[in-house]
C-alpha cells in the first residue's frame, strides 16, 4: 500500500461523500420539518442519473443534459408529493415506511421496463475530461475532481441558504418546532413543498454527476438510500450541518473500508482469507462506525431537537 | 384466532384437496415459513411497538447457519436448530442492545442498517459462493432419519412449527412479560413510573423474535435447498414488515393471513406479466392509505 493509493481512495472517498451529502440533505430537511421518512428519496437519486444519461444522449451534450435534467427531476420529485406523500403527513412511521417501499417496487420495476436491467453509460463530457497530475506517475481524473468541487460549492450555496435567508430561518424553526411555526402564520405546507422540491432536485443533481463515474442500473438509488440514511442518523436528524460532517466521514470509511482493509489484513494473514474477511469487514465498517456513534450519543452527533 | 385457525386447518387439509403436487406444496411452504417469519415479526411490531426494517436479516442468518454446518456435512436438526436459532438470537441480542437505546424514526434506520450490514457480510463469504448463492447437499436428517426428503412430512413439519410459533407467542403476549411489552408501547412513561424498565424486557423480545426468525430461515434454506444473500436483503425485511401490516396490527393472526395474502397476490401477479412490481408496488401504497387496521379490520367490519 503506497502514500499514492491512500491518496487517490482518500479523493474517492470524499468525492462520494459529496454525493451523499447531496443526497442526505434533502431526506433530512424533509425528516426534520415534517416528521416524515421517506423511502423512496434514493429513487431521485436514480431517476436523475438516468434522466441526466438519457437526455444528455438525445441532445448530445452532457450540459445540456444536467440542465434539463434538474427540473424534470424536480417534477418527478413534486408529482410523487402531490400524488402520494402528502396523504401521509398525518399518518404514523410505519405507513410512511411501507407507502413509499411501495413507490420504490414500482420506479425501480418502471425504469427496467423503460430502460432494462443492463446498466447506461453516461460519457464524461469533453471539457472535464483527462487527468491532473497528484504525484509524478499518478493521474488522477478532473472529472472525480469536478464533483468534488460542485458538491462542496451546491454544500456552501446550501449553509447560506439554510444559515442566512428567511427562508433557511423558516426551515430551521420548522424542524425545531413545526406546530409552533404554523401557529405564528407561517404556510408550513409550502414551505415544505419547497423544501421537498429541492430535496428531490438536490438527490436528482447527485444522480446526473454521479452517472458518469457510477453504473446507472434500477438498483443504484436503494445503495445510496441505506447510507444516505446512516449519513442522517450520525449527523442527527434535521441537522444540515451533521449531514454534511457525517457524509463526509461515511464516504471516506467506506471507500477506504472497502480498498485497504483487504490489504492492511494481509500483514497478519494469508492473502486469501485476509481478502474474505477484509471485503467482509470493509462493508460492515460504515455500520459499526454508526453503531459505535450511536451508542454513546443516541440521538446522533447533532441532535436538532433537544 | 378464528381467522387463523381457518387457515391453518385449510392449510393441513390442502394436500388431499387437490394442493398435493410438488409445485402446490413448494408455494403452501413458503407461505408457511414466511407466516412464520411475520409472526415473529409482530411480536416486535404489535406486541412491543418495535418497527424494526431489518427483520429479514435474522431469517438470513438462520439460513446461514444452515450453509455454514452443511459445509462441514453437520446436517442433523438436533444440532442444526439450536446453532441456527442461537446465532439468529445472539445477532439480535447484541445489535438489538444498541437499537433499542433509541427510538421511533432511529430505531427503524438502525434495524435497517444491521441488516444491511448482515447482508454485505453474506455477500462477501467467497467460501459459501458470495453473490451467488450456496446449494445444499440436501435437506435435514433428524435424528439420523431423512424424513424431511418426503414433501408431506415437509409440510406438516411447517405447519406444526407455524402453530407453535402462533400459540407461543400469544402466550408470550398474554404473559406478565407480555403485558409489560404492550403497557411500553401504549405509554412508556406511566410504565417507568410504575417501577418497570421497558429496555430489558424489549431487548428479550427482540432475541426471541430474532430467534424465531432464525427457524423460520432454517425451514426456508430446506424448503429451496437453496441460500443466497438476497434472503438478507433489505427489500425482504419491507415485504415482511408489508404482510404483518397488510394482515393488520390490531390482532396476531394479522401475521398469517399478511403472509398468505402476500404470497398468494404475489404469485398470481407473477404469472400475470414480468413487471408485476408495477402493480404491486401502487397496491402496496393504497392498501396503506386505504386499508386501516388490515385485513384483521376488514373481516371483523364485514
Amino acid at each position: 500500500m503506497s502514500l499514492g493509493l491512500l491518496l487517490v481512495q482518500g479523493l474517492n472517498g470524499l468525492q462520494f461523500g459529496v454525493l451523499l451529502f447531496l443526497v442526505a440533505a434533502g431526506l433530512t430537511l424533509v425528516f426534520g420539518v415534517m416528521d416524515f421518512i421517506n423511502l423512496a428519496h434514493g429513487v431521485q437519486y436514480m431517476l436523475g442519473a438516468y434522466l441526466g444519461a438519457s437526455l444528455a444522449a438525445w441532445t448530445g451534450s452532457f450540459w445540456l443534459g444536467l440542465v434539463l435534467a434538474l427540473p424534470a427531476a424536480l417534477v418527478c420529485g413534486l408529482v410523487l408529493e402531490w400524488l402520494v406523500f402528502r396523504h401521509l403527513y398525518e399518518r404514523d412511521h410505519l405507513s410512511q415506511v411501507l407507502a413509499t417501499f411501495g413507490v420504490i417496487l414500482f420506479l425501480n420495476q418502471a425504469v427496467r421496463a423503460i430502460w432494462g436491467s443492463a446498466p447506461l453509460q453516461m460519457p464524461v463530457p469533453a471539457l472535464l475530461e483527462g487527468g491532473v497530475m497528484l504525484m509524478p506517475g499518478l493521474q488522477y481524473p478532473v472529472y472525480r475532481i469536478a464533483i468534488l468541487v460542485a458538491g462542496l460549492a451546491v454544500a456552501g450555496l446550501l449553509w447560506v441558504l439554510v444559515e442566512r435567508t428567511r427562508i433557511g430561518a423558516l426551515v430551521r424553526a420548522g424542524a425545531t418546532h413545526a406546530p409552533m411555526v404554523a401557529a405564528l402564520g407561517v404556510d408550513i405546507r409550502g414551505l415544505f413543498m419547497l423544501v421537498f422540491g429541492f430535496g428531490a432536485m438536490l438527490a436528482g443533481f447527485a444522480g446526473v454527476m454521479a452517472a458518469p463515474v457510477l453504473s446507472v442500473d434500477p438498483g443504484m438509488g436503494d445503495t445510496v438510500l441505506i447510507l444516505a440514511f446512516v449519513v442522517i442518523t450520525i449527523g442527527g436528524i434535521g441537522s444540515v450541518r451533521g449531514a454534511f460532517i457525517a457524509a463526509l466521514l461515511v464516504g471516506v470509511i467506506e471507500t477506504l473500508g472497502r480498498s485497504l482493509l483487504p490489504d492492511l489484513l494481509r500483514l497478519v494473514m494469508a492473502a486469501s482469507p485476509a481478502r474474505q474477511a477484509g471485503a467482509a469487514l470493509g462493508s460492515m465498517l460504515v455500520y459499526i462506525a454508526m453503531a459505535l456513534i450511536l451508542a454513546v450519543r443516541p440521538r446522533g452527533l447533532f441532535p436538532v431537537r433537544g | 384466532m378464528r381467522a387463523a385457525l381457518v387457515v391453518l386447518a385449510a392449510l393441513a387439509a390442502a394436500p388431499f384437496l387437490g394442493f398435493g403436487e410438488g409445485y402446490s406444496l413448494t408455494l403452501l411452504a413458503r407461505v408457511m415459513i414466511l407466516a412464520m417469519a411475520a409472526v415473529s415479526l409482530w411480536l416486535l411490531v404489535g406486541g412491543a411497538g418495535l418497527v424494526s426494517l431489518g427483520h429479514a436479516a435474522m431469517l438470513g442468518i438462520g439460513a446461514y447457519a444452515v450453509v455454514v454446518l452443511d459445509d462441514v456435512r453437520i446436517t442433523d436438526a438436533a444440532v442444526v436448530v439450536p446453532v441456527a436459532m442461537g446465532a439468529a438470537g445472539l445477532f439480535a441480542l447484541v445489535t438489538g442492545a444498541v437499537a433499542i437505546r433509541t427510538s421511533g424514526v432511529h430505531f427503524i434506520m438502525i434495524t435497517l442498517a444491521f441488516g444491511q450490514m448482515a447482508f454485505f457480510t453474506a455477500s462477501s463469504l467467497a467460501a459459501y459462493g458470495g453473490d451467488d448463492g450456496y446449494t445444499l447437499y440436501g435437506r435435514m436428517t433428524v435424528l439420523g432419519h431423512r424424513w424431511l426428503e418426503d414433501r408431506l412430512v415437509f409440510h406438516y413439519l411447517c405447519l406444526g412449527l407455524l402453530a407453535l410459533a402462533l400459540l407461543g407467542t400469544q402466550m408470550v403476549l398474554g404473559s406478565r412479560f407480555g403485558r409489560v411489552l404492550r403497557a411500553a408501547r401504549e405509554n412508556e412513561l406511566r410504565v417507568e413510573a410504575v417501577g418497570f424498565s421497558p429496555y430489558p424486557y424489549r431487548l428479550v423480545a427482540y432475541a426471541v423474535a430474532g430467534a424465531v426468525a432464525g427457524l423460520a430461515g432454517v425451514l426456508l434454506a430446506n424448503a429451496t435447498e437453496f441460500v443466497a444473500p438476497s434472503y438478507l436483503a433489505w427489500q425482504r425485511s419491507g415485504d415482511l414488515l408489508f404482510m404483518v401490516i397488510l394482515g393488520g396490527l390490531g390482532s396476531l393472526q394479522g401475521a398469517v393471513l399478511g403472509a398468505v395474502g402476500f404470497v398468494l397476490l404475489e404469485e398470481w401477479l407473477g404469472h400475470l406479466t414480468e413487471h408485476w412490481r408495477l402493480i404491486f408496488g401502487p397496491l402496496l401504497v393504497l392498501s396503506v392509505l386505504f386499508l386501516k387496521g388490515g385485513l384483521v379490520g376488514v373481516l371483523r367490519r364485514g
